[in-house]
């Protein structure tokens, strides 16, 4: 914010000159601070999309998968390496992600929206009340991958801690991952087709209980890759799902529901707005601003800032 | 969790109304009978002295609710294996109010009107503790609240006390810190909750007394995952220290992420900062953070004249033993010295009337617990002043005394 000096012209330019290098140098890391919220709220809003690619459903529990990739890497981490921790962080909440839906959704023939979110938020309590019991509950955090906790890169004023940078190339992979699957492979393509009609898919000889199952377990995936990436940041706590799952689906809304590459760009303006937010007025209103220009967005586009309206006729919701 | 059961009574209130009154009269009778029947055969065995709790045992303030609840239980296991007091034991009923003060109003309800219980220990928090504070006085139960707020306190409500030190005198703490630094412009950043405004308000309240300016003052959801942006607000008013009252897992990433954008000034933290565990979420950034806090984290570096040093260690020693090996922190402190206030009270009083131990607990002096030494009166239901706070460092990932 510029401040105008009470001084005369030639008598301070130099230390307006300055005051202008600050404020640019204050705009970066108001900049840099949107952009780790964004990707944060990015990396949880693309595992819903998954699951409601696949079945039009939207998984109330994926804040869940979140804490458990975090909580069990923190576990794990104890016993061997960071990498290999997350990795089996990655692998367990996998099959807990493909042992819910074999256990609760499978079965169902038809279900209603209302039903779906009914059970999924069913289990996101579930989930939590049991990482309660094994976990106790306090908060943990697995270490920074690269430094400690006050490293940062620094460019004139502007510090970005390396974590953020580690998030954000995850994260860029991780839907570049997706897109390829989906588009390239054979097996995402059969995932397409059940979203896209179910009947038809399976007249083509597609398995679509086994895709379902595929979507719980690549979401549960890539929430729990996520878990472990931020958890340095955010750390992680029994009950640290919940927050990030209602930030994570407000950005997947935002985006328009099932596209994942929105997810991002929706992800970082909801996070840059927050973090500007904060420049002019108490921080204390970060989150009535982003409500607020979420809903204002959402009766413009109700089906999201990057969504098809077309596309968005043809779903249930 | 480890909720215990709460025994269910079943007495003649439960008949409905629209029975005959005849048969109102044999019941009564006949329960009267039985009742008689009953206690002249245990005449012997005293019965039970049955106190409840209220702690947020799950939810946002489980990290104070649990540690309570755990020492309680630890403390009436080894009341009672010891014979109890008076000769008679203790029935604890822990009631899990998840931090939710509609849930402690009707706890409190509950554990006065029906469980009839002779005291209450908690709440765990300043919201909870405010809300029932009018049943307590109306059922004329005492209530040995674990929060922190002064406002429990302050007015006096006949019935009501509370063991935690008050949040006003760590607000006067880290001035007079301060002071001796030098410091004059300031940064608060305070967590949204109810812990968090209480801090506020007394450092707002408190900063003029002290020649200290608030050059920039916000706050933060206690939700939060990232407070870069928050910080870098703080960063541009130019301060030479910060206050981040919070005691909530958010105040560690402040921490953090002021240390992180280049922030290089002194941070103050609450006496919520308690807890190793923020400690070790912060890692290297919490280095050199100060607090006032009460002796407990720096049991083993106290000198060995402190009175309170003794039961300090004894306390942290059975905790972690009785927890498997969890640290205990500040908060079960709490519950500690309310349930010893209690247990002391009952036995200077000789008898478990009400109004007698409430008196009791009213004079006690100099009685040594895990906060400070208590010193109540009629007119100070706290009995601690800020002398019951240490400034605390933190070094090597430890907890120290602040070497001056």
């Amino acid at each position: 914010m510029l401040r105008s000096g009470a001084c005369a012209r030639s008598a301070c330019s130099r230390s307006l000159h300055e005051e202008r290098t600050k404020d640019l140098e204050f705009f970066f890391q108001y900049l840099v601070a949107g952009i780790t919220y964004g990707t944060i709220y990015a990396i949880v809003a693309i595992g819903f999309n998954i699951i409601y690619n696949a079945t039009g459903i939207i998984n109330f529990a994926q804040g869940e998968f979140v804490m458990l990739g975090g909580m069990t890497a923190v576990t794990l981490h104890r016993f061997m390496p960071l990498p290999a921790a997350i990795l089996g962080a990655v692998v367990l909440t996998t099959i807990v992600g493909a042992i819910i839906e074999i256990a609760f959704i499978r079965w169902l023939r038809r279900p209603s929206v209302l039903r779906m979110i009914v059970i999924t938020i069913a289990l996101s309590i579930l989930i939590r009340e049991t990482a309660l019991h094994i976990w106790g509950e306090s908060v943990r955090s697995l270490p920074y991958f690269t430094g400690s906790s006050m490293t940062s890169f620094q460019w004139g004023g502007v510090y970005v801690s390396p974590q953020i940078l580690w998030v954000i190339g995850i994260g860029v992979f991780v839907v570049a991952a997706l897109g390829a699957f989906f588009n390239l492979t054979m097996l995402g393509r059969q995932m397409r087709a059940c979203s896209a009609n179910r009947d038809a898919a399976r007249l083509c000889g597609i398995n679509a209980g086994n895709m379902v199952t595929l979507s719980f377990m690549i979401s549960a995936a890539i929430g729990a890759l996520g878990g472990c990436i931020i958890c340095p940041i955010t750390y992680v706590q029994y009950d640290s799902g919940t927050p990030l799952a209602i930030k994570g689906f407000t950005v997947a809304i935002l985006g328009g529901l099932g596209n994942s590459t929105a997810a991002v760009g929706a992800g970082m303006i909801l996070g840059i707005l927050e973090s500007f937010s904060i420049w002019v007025l108490p921080a204390a209103y970060k989150e009535v601003i982003a409500i607020s220009i979420l809903l204002l967005i959402l009766f413009v586009r109700p089906s999201g800032i990057f969504g098809s309206a077309e596309a968005a006729r043809l779903k249930d919701f | 969790m480890r909720e215990p059961a709460s025994p269910v009574s079943i007495g003649s209130h439960d008949y409905e109304r629209k029975e005959e009154k005849m048969r109102k009269y044999i019941g009564v009778v006949l329960g009267a009978l039985i009742a008689s029947l009953i206690s002249g055969a245990f005449a012997r065995a005293a019965e039970p002295i049955r106190i409840g709790a209220i702690f947020a045992v799950t939810g946002p303030a489980s990290f104070l609710g649990a540690p309570e609840a755990k020492t309680l239980e630890m403390l009436v296991a080894e009341t009672n294996r010891k014979g109890g007091v008076l000769g008679r034991k203790i029935d604890l009923i822990i009631k899990d109010s998840g931090a939710s003060p509609e849930k402690a109003v009707s706890f409190a309800k509950q554990l006065i009107e029906e469980d009839k219980v002779f005291a209450i220990i908690g709440p765990s928090t300043s919201g909870e503790t405010m809300k029932i504070k009018g049943i307590a006085e109306q059922g004329k139960t005492i209530l040995l609240s674990c929060a922190a707020a002064e406002e429990i306190v302050n007015p006096v409500a006949k019935w009501v006390f509370k063991t935690p030190q008050k949040d006003s005198d760590a607000v006067i703490k880290i001035f007079q810190e301060m002071k001796r630094m030098k410091i004059s412009r300031i940064g608060v950043l305070s967590g949204n909750d109810g812990f968090g405004n209480a801090g506020k308000g007394q450092i707002e309240k408190l900063a003029p007394q002290y020649g200290i300016t608030i050059a920039a003052n916000e706050v933060y959801d206690a939700k939060a995952s990232d407070l870069t942006a928050e910080v870098t607000k703080i960063k541009a008013a130019d301060v030479q220290a910060i206050i981040n009252w919070s005691v909530v897992p958010a105040q560690a990433i402040v921490i953090k992420n002021a240390r992180q954008i280049g922030i290089k000034v002194p941070i103050f933290q609450s006496h919520g900062f308690g807890n190793i565990k923020y400690v070790q979420a912060a890692g290297a950034a919490a280095e050199g953070v100060m607090f006032p806090a009460g002796r407990l984290l720096v049991a083993d570096v106290l000198p060995k004249s402190n009175p309170q040093r003794e039961l300090l260690i004894r306390y942290k020693k059975n905790y972690m033993s009785f927890c498997s090996g969890e640290e205990c922190s500040t908060f079960g402190g709490h519950a500690y010295d309310a349930y010893t206030i209690l247990l002391k009270a009952i036995g200077q009083a000789k008898s478990t009337d009400k109004e007698a131990v409430r008196t009791a607990i009213e004079h006690l002096k100099g009685f040594v617990g895990t906060g400070g030494i208590f010193n109540f009166s009629p007119t100070d239901h706290n009995g601690l002043n800020v002398d019951a706070f240490e400034m605390l460092t933190v070094k090597n990932g430890k907890f120290a005394l602040l070497k001056k």
